[in-house]
């Protein structure tokens, strides 16, 4: 392997294990706050792509409608709480859900590849706060094995609304550029350097969110110690509902990025949130530089597995975390003591 | 009714069946019309709009159930057929694993079935199954013949990291042993893989002549945009799971030149005038897309038509020596079907024997390349 080689993998290893950071850090942060092993952020992944895939297409996604419906049930639940809920519910789960059907069917046909992007984060982002509202919240006390189960359950449930929506072929969503250049030797494509800035741009910024704003601080506290941030007056239900929001943006986020460059089917989420969660278990579930650098290792460790036994390359990533995770484990106990 | 079909079965004087006859032909159909395999499953459905409602002079019954995609599910709705419903022969399961779970079913019932996947089996054990679809080996071997024509010597494989690509792989290694190549590289992703710049990367390392792909649909696209974008100049040759527009669509102008096999039913309309299947290709695919319209073309209605083209042919045979509904009939229909002799249909040629129950040639096979953004036929 010579250095242009190396360098190339090394290139492609990080845009891959970009992506996978960006899931750990949603899997990390719902699980901080809630408990949840988020395992269907990996099909939301797939309803990113696929959304935008038909937005750009020119077709309505089903996604659209599911949005909708569950909008509504939460519209109608929130309006036998307080008046101050009952307001709250409808401008989130009334007025925007119109908002967003009204946008889709006057932009669809136009096809505009940035617009159904966009598109595609507003109607998948609000899919997790509507998980957490139907699935979670009602056994937010439940086991850590309960509540994966629950998760595992719901992942099953969105396979089967993915196929029923977009049917069993591959989408791929609208590109932002398809230029490239030359850096150095290394031939960099406009699509990889995306992927780059828009995950620095998404660490950087919720690195300001919980460093500098109520919501963020609130979700720190609610992360470090639940009794006690309730006993100061911290609303968990909110909380979790932020914390699903933030995944399943990310989520979304990281679908129309590699849904530019791969086209991908409606199961196909579940193997890439698997890497995701394998660099959030690397930070031990806890800590965010861990599972970054946990994410950019099984990305370049894939893509030099990929060079010299392309049909291994999971037995060697996956072998190779093996002795790391035994490790972590022996230094740290397992994470339910600490939840 | 009885004394119509009756009145009129006496007066063509076709087959001089008893009065009391109202015999009508069962034929049950599986298919996979929902689940992962949909997409195919559509196309292998569509023909039936097209099936004759009588075959010599006998009333034809199709009983079409859909498998869901799932093995089990098609062993059940095999059963269910053989037993309550007394089928007489079986087209399909349209998808392999499920042929695989209805074989043993139709062999120990004496029912014929012609299994419209490329599914392995063998007529000696399995004497009851036929099989419509081209077996993966004659696909590749027409590939590998156009690149020994082109002075092909060392091709790279890269394919599906699954059983699709083992098997692409091991025809291949048969088709370039036999043709003296040598095989410098096999890379291998996963449908879901977000990037194969790394196998490319191998692939360009050991400057193969040509690269030969075992995967399928849209995820087929990633090695050629990743190795065209590496800057390789040599040919790109594909398996049939290749041959849609989708295909295409996601390759762009990276996918220009691939080379790839197909069912002449997909070209039909673009097959050279001496071509045997042509007339009966362009007849049916014209029919079916006046029906679903012009993006519908596929492989996959073109087993289902070649199914009861073969069933057609042989039916009038069997009809001779017993009545429908019977084991006797079974039995003859099976052996009629093995003696197809020349039978043209929309996928190939069909001439069976006791060894070979699928029967096509070289003229089952098409080669296709991308040029400005469809699939042409090389002539």
């Amino acid at each position: 392997m010579d250095l242009f080689v190396f360098l190339a993998l090394l290139q492609d290893g990080i845009t891959t294990g970009a992506i996978y950071l960006l899931l750990a850090i949603g899997l990390l942060i719902v699980f901080s706050v809630t408990r949840v092993i988020f395992v269907p952020q990996g099909d939301l992944l797939a309803f990113g792509t696929l959304t935008a895939g038909a937005l750009q297409s020119g077709q309505l996604p089903g996604t659209l409608w599911l949005l909708d419906a569950v909008s509504a049930m939460a519209l109608v639940a929130s309006l036998s709480g307080g008046r101050r809920v009952a307001l709250r519910g409808v401008l989130i789960w009334g007025v925007y859900p119109l908002a967003v059907t009204a946008a889709a069917l006057i932009l669809a046909p136009r096809q505009m590849p940035a617009v159904s992007i966009l598109l595609a984060l507003a109607i998948v982002t609000p899919m997790g706060p509507l998980i957490w509202r139907f699935a979670f919240r009602p056994v937010a006390d439940a086991s850590v094995l309960a509540l994966l189960i629950v998760a595992m359950a719901l992942h099953f449930v969105l396979i089967g609304l993915g196929l029923v929506f977009f049917g069993p072929e591959e989408a791929t969503a609208p590109a932002l550029t398809d230029g490239s250049f030359d850096l150095g030797v290394v031939n960099v494509s406009g699509q990889s350097l995306a992927v780059l800035l828009c995950c620095a741009t998404l660490v950087l910024g919720l690195r300001w969110f919980f460093g500098a704003t109520i919501h963020g601080k609130v979700l720190r506290a609610a992360a470090s110690d639940r009794l006690g941030a309730r006993l100061v007056g911290i609303d968990a239900a909110a909380s979790g509902a932020l914390a699903f929001g933030l995944a399943s943006f990310i989520a979304a986020l990281a679908g129309v990025l590699i849904g530019a460059v791969t086209p991908l089917s409606y199961d196909a989420g579940f193997d890439i949130g698997l890497k995701g969660f394998v660099a959030a278990i690397m930070g031990g579930l806890i800590s965010y530089p861990m599972a970054a650098g946990g994410a950019l290792l099984v990305g370049v460790l894939e893509s030099l597995g990929s060079f010299w036994a392309s049909a291994y390359r999971e037995v060697i990533v996956f072998t190779l975390l093996i002795p790391i995770l035994v490790w972590l484990s022996l230094r740290s106990g397992s994470p339910e003591d600490r939840a | 009714m009885k004394t119509r079909l009756f009145v009129a079965a006496m007066a063509a004087g076709v087959l001089g069946l008893s009065a009391t006859t109202q015999a009508q032909i069962k034929i049950g159909a599986i298919l996979s019309i929902s689940g992962p395999a949909a997409a195919m499953g559509v196309g292998y459905k569509g023909a039936f709009d097209f099936f004759p409602s009588e075959i010599a002079g006998q009333k034809v019954e199709y009983i079409i159930r859909d498998d869901a995609t799932d093995a089990n599910t098609a062993f059940t709705i095999a059963q269910k057929m053989i037993s309550e419903d007394h089928v007489d022969a079986f087209i399909g399961p349209s998808l392999a694993a499920s042929d695989a779970a209805v074989a043993p079913l139709a062999n120990q019932a004496h029912v014929p079935m012609i299994a419209m996947a490329p599914y392995e089996y063998d007529p000696a054990k399995q004497p009851y199954t036929f099989n419509d679809a081209q077996p993966l080996s004659l696909m590749v071997t027409a590939v590998f013949k156009y690149m020994r024509q082109h002075d092909v010597k060392d091709i790279g494989y890269i394919g599906f990291s699954d059983g699709w690509g083992d098997q692409v792989l091991a025809a291949t290694k048969t088709s370039a042993q036999a043709d003296g190549m040598s095989i410098l590289a096999d890379e291998r992703y996963a449908r879901t893989d977000t990037s194969v710049e790394a196998q490319a990367l191998k692939l360009m390392s050991v400057h193969p002549q040509a690269i030969m792909m075992g995967n399928s649909a849209t995820p087929a696209a990633l090695p050629v945009v990743a190795l065209r974008h590496r800057g390789f100049k040599g040919g790109i040759y594909g398996n049939h799971g290749i041959v849609s527009p989708a295909f295409i669509k996601v390759g762009g102008a990276a996918a220009e030149g691939v080379i790839a096999v197909t069912s002449p039913v997909v070209v039909y309309d673009q097959l050279a005038d001496d071509n045997a299947v042509k007339p009966v290709a362009a007849a049916f695919m014209q029919q079916y897309t006046k029906q679903f319209g012009p993006q519908s073309v596929n492989p996959f209605a073109g087993y289902s038509y070649d199914a009861i083209l073969l069933l057609n042919n042989a039916i009038p045979v069997a009809l001779q020596t017993a009545k429908p509904g019977t084991e006797q009939f079974r039995m003859a229909l099976r052996d009629a079907l093995e003696k197809t002799h020349e039978l043209v249909g929309v996928s190939g040629v069909y001439s069976m024997s006791p060894t070979n129950h699928n029967g096509q040639d070289a003229r089952a096979a098409v080669l296709v390349q991308v040029s400005d953004g469809a699939w042409r036929a090389i002539h």
